[in-house]
């Protein structure tokens, strides 16, 4: 319980003394992490559209493939984004590993599958006279896409914030990527594996609050977004 | 009379099984054809297939004369139909919205939106509900925004799929009879698929009874439920036992 208390008022005494290195944490995990669900979505979203919605040859192949790709352990993919990005792999030229654009990667990598696998099976849910019915109000392709979006909206920011929750408690794949440099890769998630190591349980639940913080702020405005113009 | 939409020889085919097939069906300007049948009859393939939702496996169809490339329907001409089908499809928003759907999707100007879906709103008698989410509506309300949204669009023809099915004998009453005068008053081509024998003797000038894919009888309403054909008296009797 002391150990608790004590993480609490050390959290609150590193936020008021305004420590520059928690703030440089704090802003670098917010920017990866919702660049990385930007990216997500933004790919995710119209790859399961696609595979929610039409039928083509291999595309069961591409669900087995996706539905994998949900449960992938950070680790494997930090390990292939490092083996991309090692000096002599195949965009070794680029020296992008132990970046924030190597962690951004890696995050990427495990929240995608995700953001499509939640995206397509709303879509897969969609009645076929809810098809019919768009289709006969004279909308094209692109409407007719537009109004299934609206009509999934919480189904679709379930799977984002799914994956943004994948994405933020993301420590395995970071911390081999990013290295945990400080003032250059070090985000919350790898700074509290590190505290802990040494023993600084304080610090480390001081970090754990921020990051809880962090997943609230973002989570709840996410929801309210979800449940907006939904009375019950 | 030239027909405004003609059949010729559609078959539609499903796992080698006949769905559908009309050798002959023209529908002519302002009149509202009636389509009764059995379950599996086909009567919901012929309006998705008038509608040009589903392409037949072989045959022609003519609009104004003109044969429309069923599989691939330009969007110029199939705005100039309305579907309403027998679930109420309603979309996860606002009554004001869900009447406005269609009008959005062709870009009309807001101000033209408005004055447009409060008339349908007033029409329907639902402009009262206009705020409020269309998910909570009632199946009677429901199918009143259901009927407005396709109305609104001032379709050529409009393609109804047993769109009371689902209600309470009052408010199909109700809804009925508020519809009938609409359709009268915007003399739309309506083509209206029933199980019911009041409905269709209410609102149709003609009527055709379908079984296993194929028209048995088409005349003027109150001809084919006086004098039915051996097999149509046969599916109207039922219809009558089930009323009573």
């Amino acid at each position: 319980m002391d150990l608790l208390i004590e993480g609490m008022r050390e959290a609150i005494e590193m936020l008021i003394s305004g420590d520059p290195e928690i703030f440089e944490i704090t802003w670098l995990t917010l920017k990866v992490s919702l660049s990385a669900i930007l990216i997500s979505t933004l790919i995710g979203i119209p790859i399961g559209v696609i595979l929610g919605l039409t039928a083509f040859r291999g595309r069961r192949l591409l669900l087995v493939l996706v539905n994998i790709g949900m449960g992938l352990p950070p680790v494997v993919a930090g390990l292939w984004i490092t083996m991309l990005l090692w000096r002599s792999g195949p965009l070794g030229s680029l020296s992008l590993l132990y970046s924030p654009f190597a962690i951004v990667m890696a995050q990427v990598l495990v929240s995608l599958p995700i953001v499509i696998g939640l995206t397509c099976s709303a879509f897969q849910q969609i009645d076929k006279n809810m098809l019919i019915q768009i289709k006969s109000l004279g909308a094209t392709r692109f409407q007719t896409v537009s109004l299934l979006l609206r009509e999934t909206r919480i189904a679709i920011m379930a799977a984002i914030m799914a994956g943004f929750g994948r994405v933020i408690a993301e420590v395995g794949a970071a911390m081999m990527v990013g290295g945990n440099i400080r003032g250059e890769t070090r985000i919350l998630t790898t700074s509290i594996v590190m505290e802990v190591s040494k023993g600084n349980f304080d610090v480390a639940l001081a970090l754990s609050f921020i990051l809880m913080s962090l997943a609230f702020i973002i989570t709840f405005f996410l929801t309210i977004l979800q449940q907006r113009n939904k009375k019950q | 009379m030239k027909p405004l939409i003609h059949l010729d020889h559609i078959q539609y085919t499903s796992k080698e099984r006949t769905i559908l097939s009309v050798p002959e069906l023209s529908i002519f300007h302002g009149e509202i054809l009636g389509v009764m049948g059995p379950n599996g009859a086909g009567k919901s393939t012929l309006v998705k297939i008038l509608s040009c939702l589903q392409a037949p496996t072989s045959g022609k169809i003519f609009y104004n004369g003109v044969e429309v490339p069923a599989g691939n329907v330009s969007l110029e001409q199939r705005r100039k139909w309305a579907v309403v089908l027998q679930q109420t499809l309603i979309f996860d928003t606002t009554v004001f919205q869900n009447v406005a759907a269609g009008l959005k999707i062709r870009k009309v100007p807001k101000a033209m939106i408005k004055e447009k879906v409060e008339y349908w709103l007033e029409k329907f008698g639902i402009s009262h509900l206009a705020k409020k989410n269309a998910h909570q509506l009632s199946g009677g309300e429901a199918q009143r925004v259901n009927l407005a949204r396709a109305l609104i669009l001032e379709p050529e023809v409009l393609y109804l799929d047993e769109p009371f099915s689902a209600l309470d004998y009052p408010t199909k009453v109700r809804l009925i009879r508020d519809f009938s005068s609409i359709l009268k008053e915007t003399s739309t081509t309506t083509v209206f698929v029933s199980h019911d024998i009041s409905e269709v003797k209410f609102l149709t000038d003609r009527l055709a009874i379908l079984k296993l894919g194929e028209i048995i009888q088409l005349g003027f309403t109150a001809e084919v439920l006086q004098t039915p054909h051996h097999e149509a008296a046969s599916f109207l009797n039922e219809m009558t036992l089930n009323l009573e």
